[in-house]
């Protein structure tokens, strides 16, 4: 009986241990939660606060209002919408094209063997490896070039910025994609050449969909990468209304940051938004890609 | 690798029978890109951009190659990736190693051969140069001609290009002259009114009369033979004024004389080592460049050690199958990584602002001092690396918590049968097999950090100022923003030679690093 009572009373001491254990942890969690947040219910704060200057703001604004939003939307003075058009747009074609440039580059390393394969594809990394930001000087001084003949293409076209970015489609995620090609068997694509597809309708109606996890992926990486671009897009376009909505906001805070720092709050939040969302809502698929080695800028 | 030999058979038979019709479409198609692009050449090369003008024929030609040749066809499927990458991504880099040993920037922006021209442009008037007193004459198509009276009455009519004539009235076109010897008329053109002629803007530029004997007008009563004032001498490379007989001795991309005075504007030119040798030797250079390597690295290194390290100790806290709201807790942890880099950075620049940010304005109530996170070396460095915490601890904690599932139970049970501490098992099991996991991330992540110009520029643009530099240099800059400090800040002196220098030493740095990383990574498969 005694020796029973003992491996009880030993379990419920292990139980309250545990117990303990995540209590300790769930202070700890909720220490880390505030510093992670605290930021942004700054920033939110700050975006209701109707006089928006730095100097004025409390946690919980008094007489909070939309004060900063109108200023920042309606007032004509901030092109705002046009910032945040002009970085969805070039966003969206650069994850887009980037997207199609990896996936058939990887489809290819992944199903033919030919000369040169494996130091291709090392090359491709190791060219890679070379920060974009480092050649920012060759690369402004070539599209100033460009711009000579047809200023289309030219410094401040939006053109020029994508084609800069697709620069780098032939990166690092060719390697997680093909990774994942990898893993599909080529029996499928026998098969399917034995009834008589070509490489170009295997690719597309057999292996595209196949894809779709990895694409979605890679795709959002892409988007995230290109919205986020601060450097190239500074250095290249030159006039408010052709900015994207990160220099947009760089700019305006050298000028005013601590007047109108409700105003940027706002314009930050509305900034940050979209990837906030597209990020929680697919965190699962994002983190698995990241985890495989995926690049977000 | 036993599949191999069937693929290569295969893919040497996969003879497609593309119909003619489409085939014919994609030649032509291709056809009419090259006339683009061999349109586009022409014009670079017309301005004068020759090493563009080379790598976009580079590209050129490996594209047709590639569509057209049949061994070639896996590679079809990139071309256009490798295209985009061959000219925004390697062209670069080899412009950037050229640049790195010229002295392009300030006052060497041009080409000599531009720069040679304008200063041979400039003209003087000789002792024994003639002068003439003039009228202008207009054509209705906007030509010039000048009729030219010298000091003994003779009449000359002066045209661009052309030699001086000096025709009777009723040749050339030439009316009746007046009775100052001026010709009343010229055929095809309309004679200008002193006041018109003497504020024509034109008149002035334009040299009448051929090549060499040029004739200009220097004021509204007299216009003259002007010579060039310089004199281009190959073999010694140098400009040799007419005027006074002195000697501009090329000297690193300016004509320079004896006594220091130099010819405006000076050209790109080769400068060999030098702008390396500045970086690695320079006295002048070294007491910033020093300071901004080590704190580089200090950077790269604390923020990787903090960032892991905080990131590590979350995942190893929620490892746990069983603990509550845990999905809760990693979606509001990721929350700084979510949000664009750049919008964070401004934030995070409003809340450590002294005296109005938030934090100042607690520290201050509380101790009643906070720290200058701005204006002080060290607290600036503090800041920095609080904010990169900040951002990056998320992306750790999501790698580290992938990682730490993939460590099987059972070491840990044959541990704790061994009577293992916890703390024992962390640095025995769990660390060394995470470290395999994730090794290759954390190179990436200190080349990343290494490199990260956009938290250093949007927190504080590598401020506060180092005192007594010869360029601008701020104790929180590290290498990179120094070079777009070098490069892009234009009221300061643009030295894109010495910016491209620099970058090939972090290239090769990067470089180093990431070969390192393969070889002692599984990325080949």
């Amino acid at each position: 009986m005694s020796s029973l009572t003992s491996i009880q009373g030993l379990r419920s001491s292990a139980r309250a241990q545990r117990r303990f254990g995540i209590a300790m942890r769930l202070i700890i969690a909720a220490i880390l939660i505030v510093f992670s947040i605290f930021p942004i219910l700054w920033v939110i704060s700050a975006s209701f606060n109707p006089t928006g200057s730095l100097a004025t703001q409390t946690l919980i604004p008094r007489n909070a209002g939309m004060g900063n939003y109108r200023e920042l939307l309606n007032s004509g003075e901030i092109p705002f919408w046009t910032w945040f058009g002009n970085s969805i747009k070039i966003a969206s074609i650069t994850s887009v094209l980037a997207l199609a440039i990896t996936t058939a580059g990887a489809y290819a390393f992944s199903r033919f063997r030919f000369r040169g394969r494996q130091t291709m594809l090392k090359g491709i990394l190791l060219i890679n490896a070379f920060p974009a930001l480092l050649a920012l000087v060759a690369t402004f001084l070539m599209i100033s070039q460009f711009g000579d003949i047809l200023p289309g293409i030219g410094l401040n076209s939006h053109v020029s910025l994508i084609l800069v970015y697709l620069g780098t489609a032939m990166g690092i995620n060719i390697w997680l994609m093909k990774g994942f090609l990898d893993t599909i068997p080529r029996e499928i694509d026998e098969a399917a050449r034995v009834e008589g597809a070509s490489d170009w309708q295997i690719f597309t109606k057999l292996i595209l969909p196949l894809l779709r996890p990895i694409l979605i992926v890679i795709g959002i990486l892409n988007y995230i990468t290109a919205y986020g671009e601060f450097v190239l897009a500074r250095v290249l376009l030159k006039t408010s209304e052709q900015f994207t909505l990160m220099v947009g906001l760089q700019i305006f805070t050298q000028a005013q940051f601590q007047q109108r720092w409700g105003v940027f709050a706002a314009g930050a939040l509305i900034g940050a938004l979209p990837i906030m969302i597209i990020y929680l809502a697919l965190q699962d698929q994002i983190v698995g890609g990241l985890t495989q080695g995926a690049v977000k800028g | 690798m036993t599949s191999i030999p069937s693929q290569e058979s295969r893919t040497a038979g996969a003879t497609s029978s593309i119909p003619v019709l489409p085939r014919l479409m994609n030649f032509l198609i291709l056809i009419a890109i090259d006339v683009c692009v061999i349109w586009f050449l022409s014009r670079l090369v017309s301005l004068g951009y020759y090493p563009l003008a080379a790598a976009i024929l580079i590209i050129l030609v490996f594209v047709n190659v590639v569509l057209l040749l049949r061994p070639a066809r896996p590679i079809r499927w990139m071309v256009i990736g490798l295209a985009l990458m061959g000219l925004f991504v390697i062209y670069p880099i080899f412009f950037t190693v050229w640049v790195s040993f010229t002295n392009y920037g300030e006052g060497h922006l041009i080409t000599k051969e531009q720069a040679t021209d304008q200063i041979l442009r400039a003209k003087y008037l000789p002792e024994a140069g003639k002068a003439y007193s003039w009228t202008a004459f207009k054509s209705p198509q906007g030509d010039y001609a000048l009729w030219l009276v010298d000091a003994d009455g003779n009449g000359y009519l002066a045209m661009v290009g052309e030699p001086l004539t000096q025709p009777q009235p009723g040749e050339a076109g030439v009316g009746e002259l007046d009775e100052k010897g001026i010709p009343t008329t010229i055929e095809g053109y309309q004679k200008l009114n002193a006041i018109r002629a003497a504020t024509d803007q034109n008149l002035t530029e334009i040299l009448f009369g051929e090549e060499g004997k040029t004739i200009q007008v220097r004021s509204p009563s007299e216009a003259a033979e002007l010579l060039p004032l310089y004199i281009y001498d190959p073999d010694r490379d140098a400009m040799i004024s007419q005027e006074t007989g002195i000697t501009y001795q090329n000297i690193r991309g300016t004509f320079t004389a004896q006594n220091g005075t130099q010819l405006r504007p000076g050209f790109i030119e080769s400068v060999r080592f030098t702008n390396f040798r500045d970086f690695f030797i320079s006295p002048a250079l070294r007491g910033p460049l020093v300071r901004i390597i080590l704190w580089n690295f200090a950077f790269a290194f604390f923020s990787l050690v903090f960032n892991f390290a905080l990131g590590l100790a979350i995942a190893i806290m929620f490892n746990d199958k069983f603990f509550p709201f845990k999905k809760v807790i990693r979606s509001l942890l990721i929350i700084p990584y979510t949000i664009p880099a750049l919008i964070t950075i401004l934030i995070w620049r409003g809340m450590l602002n002294p005296e109005l940010g938030v934090f100042d304005r607690m520290l201050e109530s509380l101790f009643g001092w906070a720290p200058p996170w701005f204006t002080d070396q060290w607290w600036s460095k503090i800041a920095i690396l609080i904010v990169n915490l900040w951002l990056s601890y998320p992306y750790f904690m999501l790698v580290c918590s992938g990682a730490l599932q993939s460590i099987s139970e059972d070491y840990y049970a044959a541990a704790q049968v061994d009577g293992a501490s916890l703390w024992q098992q962390f640095w025995n099991i769990t660390l060394p097999l995470l470290l395999v996991a994730v090794g290759p991330l954390l190179v990436a992540s200190f080349t990343f950090n290494f490199n990260n110009f956009n938290l250093i520029y949007l927190f504080n643009q590598g401020l506060p100022p180092m005192a007594g530099t010869p360029t601008p240099a701020g104790h929180t800059d590290i290498l990179i923003s120094y070079v777009y400090n070098l490069a892009f800040s234009g009221n300061r002196g643009v030295n894109y030679g010495f910016a491209s220098a620099i970058t090939i030493v972090i290239f090769l740095f990067v470089g180093v690093i990431t070969l390192f990383q393969f070889r002692f990574t599984n990325m080949w498969e």
